[in-house]
């Protein structure tokens, strides 16, 4: 490397350095959460780790590592396609799990979802009976 | 920076086999994709890991697709998932 700035490129090292290994770290957390969690839906909240956080740190390490200014908009583009993406894969996930009852109810604090289907079940009920539908 | 390499190696390789063990035995498919989807980000941020430690930009377009082939794959699965156990309580 540059002895001119040897002190600076020593201090972004070990920043990217440190980025680097949290962010391995974030997957790790995410592979612990998969195998320790009970049931889907607080296993879908252990996964996001490495796809967001762990990604983001990821991609902060390349861009200092690089050192030049124009990779940062690409690596920005790319970890807003990936914040844009999730959230929707997640839910998904959580529809598909919670139509599939693959869920612990009795680990659940609130199921909001729970009265919406209900109401939605009634007023498919009245609409379909015969008599009083309209 | 090999030591970094290194480290970041070991934990990879512990989170993918931790990956794989519950692709193995997840309970249900939506697990399963769940898992696959984790094993494909791990696999992102290896390539990240190699682009950063060798500094060059070569990988960048197979992180951004690996991240679209696991969005695309588990909307596919999830929407198309359908309960087939059996169910003794209900008649």
């Amino acid at each position: 490397m540059n002895p001119d700035f040897s002190g600076a490129d020593a201090w972004i090292d070990l920043v990217s350095a440190v980025f680097m290994v949290v962010g391995a770290l974030m997957s790790l957390g995410a592979a612990i959460g998969l195998l320790r969690f009970p049931d889907l839906l607080s296993r879908m909240h252990a996964a996001t780790k490495p796809q967001v956080l762990g990604l983001f740190l990821l991609l902060a390490a390349i861009g200092l590592q690089l050192g030049t200014w124009w990779v940062w908009p690409v690596l920005v583009v790319a970890w807003i396609f990936q914040l844009l993406t999730v959230p929707v894969s997640a839910h998904m996930v959580g529809r598909a799990g919670y139509r599939t009852k693959h869920l612990h109810r009795e680990l659940l604090t609130a199921d909001e979802l729970d009265a919406v289907v209900q109401k939605a079940a009634a007023e498919a009920a009245l609409r379909d009976s015969p008599d009083d539908g309209r | 920076m090999h030591i970094v390499l290194a480290v970041t190696a070991v934990i990879f390789s512990l989170a993918a086999a931790a990956a794989v063990i519950r692709i193995a035995r997840g309970p249900s498919l939506l697990d399963r994709v769940l898992a696959t989807d984790v094993l494909l980000a791990i696999l992102g941020g290896a390539l990240c890991i190699d682009m950063a430690v060798n500094r060059h930009l070569n990988n960048l377009m197979l992180v951004v697709a690996i991240s679209v082939i696991g969005f695309i794959g588990s909307v596919t699965v999830a929407r198309f998932v359908a309960d087939r156990r059996v169910k003794p309580d209900e008649s």
